[in-house]
Parts: structure tokens; C-alpha cells; sequence
């Protein structure tokens, strides 16, 4: 079994060049099958070692360099089931994307083939390497594809402003992280991530593993989009295809949280172990910050895409949030609010997609009741709104509820509190969207003359005639909605997971398998059950998301009825708040130095 | 061992993030990106370096020389050709922009803001 571990990144290596190469001559059906192929292949081999992992971790010593006495000197990949599982997601994903590409995009010469490959590699690399700086490798593989996905359409001029944003934010994320690799490589001599954090073991937090956290931290952070390091993300979901951002919201911005996770248990957990508490105040403070900011952005876009995106930051908050408690019930609830969040979220980017398709523009008031004759889309934009606001009994709420009790095991029971808010509020824009544009609900507006421009796309996005939408567009979404609904009811799913994190979250017996072959007895985990008051909690929630969209819709002559000075005062706040998303790069990282800064400054502060 | 590599390598990631920040020009942005980036390579071979140590090309040197570590200086090598990548593709996108924009003031690029 061990010998299939690096095919998920050989597969699409050798297919991707030669989609490539061979793209340019050969006909549009065969390059959708090879790359379809290759996800396909992935996929399966994933899932098997998601599946043999499960019953017992293995490593993989690339050429044979098996470590000798516990001492290792090859490059490892560790498969265990979480990192599996995600890979597999990754490669669910990219599955979903490619076939909706099917009938959406114009790609040509098999450029969008290939480099919907190569990320899938980087992603599949990222998430079952054992050695660090093969994970800085990967994350920056995936970097550079992404950048080039984001700009695929480089006649047009927000493409170009938004990759160069992104490529510009997450460099420097990347260059951090190469000088923590090297801070950790001066300690220890080691890059095995095990290996390290076994040569760490014992010994105090001194300032020096202190600043390699945080700088694999910022890293990781920027590619998750963690606040103040999330200005990127924004618009680089405005502005790339529908099926790239599927792949950015659904799954390559929860990996930066994945990444967090892993460093922490692997590495830092020995030297860290009598510092949780703080750790876990820094990691708390900055997701709720994360998530409130994000569900406030989210609520005042009307540029659909940068909607999504903003909800995509707010969950990123929560995730952040869920790592940060830093236990592996918790990390269980992560992982399936990933799944659930990512999959719907995919599906509603999907949904925008045929909007795009068929009026050439996501402005919420330019669409402002022309999806009525929309009926299918219509529906599913609003399966997908409250899925959002994870309602039981589905995959995101088996992952909220975990997460709630976790939080309140941890102290932090005021987290379901945030979590709500956050639920409600991005669910309640989309909502708010899926009334104004399918139902034609709510007063129209002209033009917003800031915003107006991205959400034109005068470039066709998509190919086929416009007067109907093409059935596979809303297949896609559909299955992926089902899927949310179906797969957190699946006897035995949740309990796996909850396996899965507590092997993922065991920093001793991380070492004992990949440095020593040493068999891991499969944690026993308490079976959770969900409680009546999670439930209500959950209904409540989704009774809000529908207030939260009425509001939208019907409130502003409740808006007007406000007292002047609060009135003033609240349009000033959004209008700095929307300023600061200002699109300039230097902008952007002048806040990256200064949350680098305040991260920084606190771990030292506090971890000592 | 010294602590000079270390102190100019903090000194060019701080420099270089402040040319980013400033700059009113993206060719000159991406140039304070390879600067930070510098900073990169001079804390991994400062961290690989070995007073006295040669070049680790060990085919044509006696076995018992004293040779300074090659894993950083393969990372480093690694580190060069990904950077290498990013910033030719930062750089397309930059001539593509003064194309489309007419200008590559990142001030004057506003296609994107909220």
C-alpha cells in the first residue's frame, strides 16, 4: 500500500505536461478526459490510503531511505487518515470543477487542464508530506499554480490586479516560512517534521522556536486568509473563473488551516505542551476577529463573488478558531465543517457561474429579479443559503455542534455564541442574493459606481449560446449539495473523523509510527452525541440567516426611522471599514507587517 | 558562529516589505520582493555554514576536508528556482497590466476595491 503514497502527486505531474504539450492539437473531449482521468486517479488512491490508513498510519520513504535507529535521513510522505481524506477531498474538488468546466469554459490548448493538475498535486503533496520542507514546497507549488489560474483570463484588467495582489501576498508568506525552515533546520538539524519535533521534545519554548512558529503560522495563516493577512483572498475570488474559485473556497483555503493543525502537533506541541492555554487565547482571539470581520464584509458586498469570498474568510474565522482550541474533538468538528462548508460553498461559486452565464454580470442589482425564469438554480441558490447556516441535522451542523462542545470543554463556551452570528450573517447575505435575484424581492438600486466595474465581465466566461443554461451546470451543484445534506447522516462518518483527529492530534504516537515503525493502537474516542440545545441552537440560527435576508431586502425604510447619529455613524464605520479593502498592494502589506507584528509580539509575550 | 548573515537578513526582509509597501511602481515592488527574499537565502546558508568548511563537491576534494552542510544549500537552490518561477510570472503580469492599465502605479490600478 505504501508504494501507491506518492502516485496522487506522480499522476497529475506526468499528465499535466503532456495535456500541455499535447493540448494545442488535440480535441477539447480528450483533454476534459484525460484531466478527468487524472482527478479520477487521485481520487481513488486517496480514498485507499484514506481507507489502509485508517486501520494503521504508514510512511513512505521516498528511494528507500528508511531511518536508521529513529534517526531520518530520507523524505518521508506520512499517511495518515485526516491528511488522506483531505487529499482525497482536494481531488473531490477538482473532480467537481472539471466537470462543470465541461460545459462552462472556453479552455483551449490544454492550459486550464494542466494546471488544474498541478494543483491538484501540489494539494495532494501538501497534505500527505512528512517533512517540512516538502510542505513549504507544496504550498508554494500550489501558490504559483493558483496565481496562474486566478489570472487565466489576462485580457481582462481585474484579473491582472488580483493575481498580482495574491502572488505578491502569499510570496511573502512563502519567504517566512523558508526562514522558519531554516531556524528549525539550525536546532535540530532535521527536516523531518516528526523528527523535529521529537529534537524539540523536552525542551522550553525559547524565543527561537517561539519565532519559527510564528513565522510558519503567518504563512499558513495568509493562505487561509486569517485577518489582517486576508486582503488577497477577496479578490482573487472576484476575479478568477468560477471553477478556480470552487477550488480556492472549497478547499485550498482550508489547507492553510490543515497546515496549522499539523505543525502544531507534530512540532510545537512538545515544547509548547505548558503553553496551551495562551497559545489558545492568541489562536481564539485572532479566528473570532477573522470570522466577525468576514460576516460583516460578507453582509455588505453586492459583487456576488466577493460575497461568497467574505463568507469564505468569516468560516476561515471559525476554523482558526476550532484548531486554535487546540483538541481533537475540536479538530474533528473542523474537519467536517470543512467538508460540509466546502462542498456548499462550491456549489453556490457554481450557481454564481450560471448566473455569469446567462446575464454576463453577479452585481446583486443589476440581476435584480431576472433569475425568476431560473427556477432549478433558484432552488438550489437557496438549499445552498441555508445549508450555510448549518442546519441540523447535516454535515456542517455535525461539525458546529462538535465544535460547540469542544468549546465549551475548553472554557470557550461563548464560541457558539460567535459561531451563530457568523452562520447567520453569511448565510443571510446569500439568501438576501438568492431573494433580490430569483425572486425579484426587495427595492432595485442603480449602479454602485465603485463596485459596478468587476462585476461586469465583458470577456466570455463561458461558451454555448446564452438563452438557457446547460443541464450540467446545475447537476454539479445539485450533486454537491446532496452530498452536504447526506454525507454528515452517514452511519459511522462522524465517529471516523473523530478517530482520524484523535490519531492526528497524538504527538507521541506521531513519532513512535513514522520514525519507528511502531504500530499505533486506533484511539478509542468517546462517541458525542448531539444535544437537544445544539438543535435549538441550530434552528435559531437559521431562523436569523432568514431574518438577517429579509433585513436585507425590506429594511431599509426601518434603516431611515434610525436616529441620525447612529445612522452617520454606522455608514462611517462601513465606509473606513470598506476603504481599507482598497485593492492597493502596498496596503495590503502594510497590514500583513502589522498582523505579523501583533502575532508575533503576542507569542513572544505570552509564550514564555 | 557569526551573527552578521542574520542581522542582514532581518535587515533585508524588514527593508524589502517596506519597498513593497512604498513603492509606486509594481516592477520596483516585485524588485523589494526578490530583496525579501534575499533574506531567505542569507539565513540558510549563514545556518549551513562551517568556519573554514569548502565547497561540499566531494569528488575532487580529500575525504577528510572540513565541508560546509549541503542540505541548506540545496534548499537554497530549491528556494531559487520556485522564487525564479513566481517572479517571471509576476513580471508577465506586470507587462500585461501596463498594457490593460496604461499604467503599473499600483495606485492606478483600480479594478478592484470595495
Amino acid at each position: 500500500m505504501a508504494v501507491l503514497s506518492s502516485l496522487p502527486v506522480v499522476v497529475p505531474f506526468m499528465l499535466a505536461p503532456l495535456l500541455v504539450a499535447v493540448g494545442a492539437y488535440a480535441p477539447r473531449w480528450s483533454e476534459d478526459a484525460l484531466a478527468m482521468v487524472g482527478a479520477v486517479a487521485v481520487l481513488v488512491i486517496c480514498l485507499l490510503l484514506a481507507v489502509h490508513a485508517g486501520a494503521r498510519p504508514f510512511v513512505y520513504w521516498m528511494g528507500g531511505w528508511r531511518p536508521e535507529r529513529g534517526v531520518a535521513i530520507g523524505i518521508a510522505f506520512a499517511i495518515d487518515p485526516l491528511g488522506a481524506g483531505m487529499a482525497a477531498f482536494a481531488a473531490v474538488m477538482v473532480l467537481a470543477a472539471l466537470t462543470y468546466s465541461l460545459r462552462y469554459f472556453d479552455a483551449v490548448g490544454g492550459l486550464f487542464h494542466g494546471l488544474m493538475l498541478l494543483f491538484l498535486a501540489g494539494m495532494a503533496g501538501f497534505c500527505l508530506t512528512g517533512d517540512l520542507f516538502d510542505l513549504v514546497v507544496f504550498f508554494e507549488l500550489m501558490s504559483a499554480v493558483a496565481y496562474a489560474l486566478t489570472a487565466y483570463r489576462i485580457e481582462e484588467r481585474a484579473p491582472i490586479q488580483g493575481a498580482i495582489n495574491f502572488a505578491v501576498t502569499n510570496s511573502i508568506g512563502g519567504y517566512a516560512m523558508f526562514i522558519a525552515v531554516a531556524m528549525l533546520y539550525a536546532r535540530t538539524g532535521q527536516l523531518n517534521m516528526a523528527q523535529i519535533g521529537a529534537a524539540l521534545d523536552g525542551h522550553r519554548a525559547d524565543p527561537l522556536v517561539i519565532v519559527s512558529m510564528v513565522l510558519l503560522l503567518l504563512g499558513f495563516l495568509t493562505k487561509a486568509a486569517a485577518v489582517p493577512l486576508h486582503f488577497w483572498l477577496a479578490d482573487a475570488h472576484a476575479v478568477a473563473p468560477v471553477p478556480v474559485c470552487v477550488l480556492f473556497s472549497g478547499v485550498m483555503v482550508e489547507l492553510g488551516i490543515y497546515a496549522v493543525a499539523r505543525i502544531y502537533w507534530v512540532i510545537f506541541a512538545g515544547p509548547l505542551a505548558g503553553h496551551a492555554e495562551a497559545l489558545r487565547a492568541i489562536l481564539v482571539a485572532l479566528g473570532v476577529t477573522t470570522a466577525l470581520l468576514g460576516a460583516v464584509m460578507c453582509v455588505l458586498q453586492r459583487h456576488i463573488k466577493r460575497l461568497l469570498a467574505f463568507s469564505t474568510i468569516s468560516h476561515v474565522g471559525v476554523f482558526v478558531c476550532g484548531v486554535g482550541l487546540l483538541g481533537s474533538k475540536a479538530l474533528a468538528g473542523v474537519a467536517a465543517f470543512v467538508v460540509g462548508h466546502g462542498l456548499t460553498k462550491a456549489a453556490l461559486f457554481m450557481l454564481c457561474g450560471v448566473l455569469l452565464h446567462r446575464f454576463r454580470t453577479v452585481d446583486e442589482y443589476d440581476l435584480h429579479g431576472r433569475g425568476r425564469e431560473l427556477r432549478v438554480a433558484g432552488v438550489l441558490f437557496a438549499a445552498g443559503g441555508l445549508l450555510l447556516a448549518a442546519p441540523p441535522p447535516f454535515t456542517e451542523f455535525q461539525g458546529k455542534s462538535l465544535l460547540e462542545s469542544a468549546s465549551s470543554g475548553a472554557g470557550f463556551g461563548w464560541l457558539t455564541a460567535v459561531f451563530a452570528v457568523v452562520s447567520a450573517l453569511t448565510a443571510g447575505a446569500v439568501l438576501r442574493v438568492g431573494g433580490r435575484v430569483f425572486l425579484g424581492w426587495g427595492p432595485s438600486e442603480g449602479p454602485d459606481p465603485q463596485q459596478a466595474r468587476p462585476a461586469h465581465e465583458r470577456v466570455d466566461e463561458t461558451r454555448d449560446e446564452r438563452d438557457h443554461t446547460p443541464p450540467l451546470m446545475l447537476i454539479v451543484p445539485g450533486i454537491l449539495l446532496t452530498a452536504t445534506i447526506v454525507l454528515g447522516l452517514v452511519p459511522g462518518a462522524i465517529p471516523w473523523l473523530s478517530g482520524a483527529a484523535a490519531r492526528f492530534t497524538d504527538h507521541r504516537a506521531y513519532a513512535a509510527w513514522v520514525l519507528h515503525g511502531r504500530t499505533v493502537a486506533w484511539p478509542r474516542v468517546a462517541p458525542s452525541h448531539v444535544s437537544a440545545g445544539d438543535v435549538i441552537i441550530g434552528l435559531l440560527t437559521v431562523a436569523a440567516a432568514v431574518a438577517v435576508a429579509g433585513a436585507g431586502l425590506f429594511g431599509r425604510p426601518a434603516v431611515a426611522r434610525l436616529p441620525q447619529g447612529i445612522r452617520v455613524g454606522g455608514g462611517g464605520a462601513v465606509r473606513r471599514l470598506r476603504r481599507l479593502h482598497s485593492g492597493h498592494i502596498g496596503d495590503y502589506i502594510a497590514w500583513w507587517t502589522t498582523g505579523a507584528g501583533v502575532l508575533g509580539g503576542a507569542c513572544l509575550l505570552a509564550l514564555r | 558562529m557569526s551573527f552578521a548573515p542574520y542581522a542582514a537578513a532581518a535587515w533585508l526582509f524588514v527593508v524589502g516589505l517596506y519597498g513593497v509597501i512604498a513603492s509606486s511602481n509594481l516592477v520596483r515592488t516585485v524588485l523589494s520582493l526578490t530583496v525579501v527574499q534575499s533574506a531567505t537565502y542569507l539565513v540558510l546558508l549563514g545556518v549551513g555554514y562551517r568556519h573554514g568548511g569548502k565547497a561540499p563537491i566531494v569528488a575532487d576534494i580529500p575525504k577528510s576536508s572540513r565541508l560546509v552542510d549541503p542540505v541548506t544549500q540545496v534548499l537554497v537552490l530549491t528556494d531559487v528556482v520556485i522564487e525564479a518561477t513566481v517572479l517571471a510570472l509576476l513580471l508577465a503580469l506586470i507587462v500585461q497590466a501596463q498594457k490593460r492599465f496604461g499604467s503599473i502605479d499600483p495606485a492606478r490600478l483600480r479594478a478592484l476595491r470595495d
